[in-house]
């Protein structure tokens, strides 16, 4: 017996995988060419699954920002936010995301991952209760394994079973926080958010929404969620990403209750964690800016979404239940889910290919992202390919064969 | 279903188990519920929750790493009935 037993499994998935599907292991970005594009397996490809929504990691601005900042304080902070690793860009960055959703406090993470990870290990301890929507992102489970807390899973966007587990839990008479996302990561539904906070509020609780899909996405100022339903003053903490819209790496939480500043100093990932490099968080700053300044391209994304998404229902694919720049395909089988991927990459586009248990319902998933960078041709060439991946699963059906 | 003991509790959980297991598969006290009865985590999922409604409950994620047979389940039921 070795260490390695356990992960015989993995070795025995693995292996059963690459007889059907072994390009799926072998994905390597040969050559970046925009935010759009890239070389792959000697092959042009149009990305259409990198969750660069706003289009920004090839922004000249913020380019040029992350250059200036690697030359002026070096390409590292090689420390933690509670050592050395305290820059002047990570104070600024805090402020103007503070400013942004008109929030008291900001923390700035070095992912959105640890973001997660810090702030559902460290606000709920033992004796407290979280309740999270059973389809939120692993990070959210893995802070809360972490953390002291009880954790409970109600149904996915479903307030009743939330508040029927609240009134359940309610003679414990501990603190609660619920936890949601603003827009669900693999198929690309919006949190039912007034109705989680009108249980939320009949019953006292903390709500944390994650805005790591819908910041920059959703909100007329592209706040996310809580902008759009005009909620935002009901969410206690706003959590996210700097790895989608805004084209970099990192994580934040924000909120109006003033002992969020004391979060950082309980919080372990946050404190055992070298900070973000000066590039990073010049390159954000930059893009939190254009974000607000050029409104245009949320319109640009939505636009995009809107072609690919009726398109791809016009053709009878199985989608997600709702617009959005996520944008999913729903297959019951491995093998028909790798074919059209792999006809996809055939068709010179690139999508994300998600197998249970990553994905919600036990099904697999074709997933798409569109990006306001997408060009309408390239939106042309993402609807041909998907026509010519449906007409030819269509035509090697045993039944389109019989007709 | 206040007050309910053990033996109501068993009873109770093995027609809930026994409608996600195998249909050959006997359930007792010490079935192992991952070895014996492979379910994947989606129909784990589904027992919790036919489980909580039956004893209206709601089961933390925290404890399911201590419950490997039939019997540790219908053991963290009854605790739990009690709390609540």
């Amino acid at each position: 017996m070795t260490i390695f037993d356990k992960f015989q499994h993995l070795a025995e998935t693995r292996k059963e995988m690459e007889q059907c599907c072994n390009s799926f292991f072998n994905i390597v970005m040969q050559k970046i060419i925009s935010g759009t594009e890239a070389i792959v397996d000697g092959r042009p490809m149009i990305l259409a699954g990198s969750n660069n929504y706003l289009g920004l990691s090839f922004d000249t601005d913020c380019i040029d920002a992350a250059c200036e900042a690697a030359r002026n304080e070096g390409t590292g902070t090689t420390g933690s936010r509670m050592a050395n690793g305290t820059f002047s860009g990570h104070v600024a960055l805090e402020r103007e995301l503070a400013d942004f959703f008109n929030h008291r406090e900001a923390i700035v993470f070095s992912t959105g991952y640890v973001a997660n990870l810090a702030m559902l290990s460290t606000l709920m301890g033992a004796g407290e209760i979280i309740l999270l929507d059973a389809d939120c992102h692993a990070s959210i489970y893995d802070g809360c394994r972490m953390g002291g807390a009880d954790v409970h899973r109600f149904r996915h966007n479903d307030p009743q079973n939330l508040e029927k587990r609240l009134r359940r839990l309610e003679k414990r008479a501990a603190n609660v926080l619920i936890v949601v996302e603003g827009l669900y990561s693999m198929l690309g539904d919006r949190a039912h958010l007034a109705d989680i906070i009108a249980v939320k509020e009949k019953y006292g609780a903390y709500l944390l929404v994650d805005e790591a899909h819908s910041l920059g996405v959703l909100g007329a100022n592209g706040r996310g969620l809580a902008e759009e339903v005009g909620v935002e003053s009901s969410v206690d903490f706003v959590v996210g990403t700097f790895s989608k819209s805004l084209g970099a790496i990192g994580g934040f939480c924000v909120s109006n209750h003033p002992e969020l500043n004391l979060v950082r100093y309980a919080s372990r990932p946050y404190v055992f964690t070298a900070s973000s490099s000066p590039s990073v968080i010049a390159s954000t700053r930059k893009a939190l800016e254009i974000m607000q300044t050029r409104p245009e391209l949320r319109e640009r994304l939505w636009e995009n979404a809107d072609r690919v998404y009726n398109k791809l229902q016009e053709l009878g694919f199985a989608t997600g239940p709702e617009l959005s720049p996520i944008i999913s395909v729903r297959l019951e089988d491995k093998d028909e889910a790798f074919a059209l991927w792999a006809g996809l990459l055939e068709q010179g586009v690139y999508v994300n290919l998600v197998f249970p248990p990553a994905t919600p319902d036990g099904n697999c998933l074709l997933r798409s992202s569109v990006s306001a960078a997408h060009t309408p041709e390239q939106i042309e060439h993402i609807c041909q390919a998907f026509t010519v991946v449906k007409n030819s699963k269509a035509c090697a059906s045993p039944s389109a064969k019989k007709g | 279903m206040k007050g309910y003991e053990y033996e109501d509790i068993l009873q109770e959980l093995k027609q809930t188990i026994k409608s996600f297991a195998p249909p050959e598969q006997e359930i007792h006290e010490d079935t192992d519920l991952v070895a014996d009865l492979d379910l994947d985590s989606l129909k784990v999922m589904k027992i919790l929750e036919s489980v909580e409604d039956s004893f209206d409950i709601s089961i933390p994620l925290n404890i399911m790493p201590e419950v490997r047979t039939v019997k540790d389940f219908v053991l963290q039921i009854q605790k739990l009935n009690g709390d609540e």
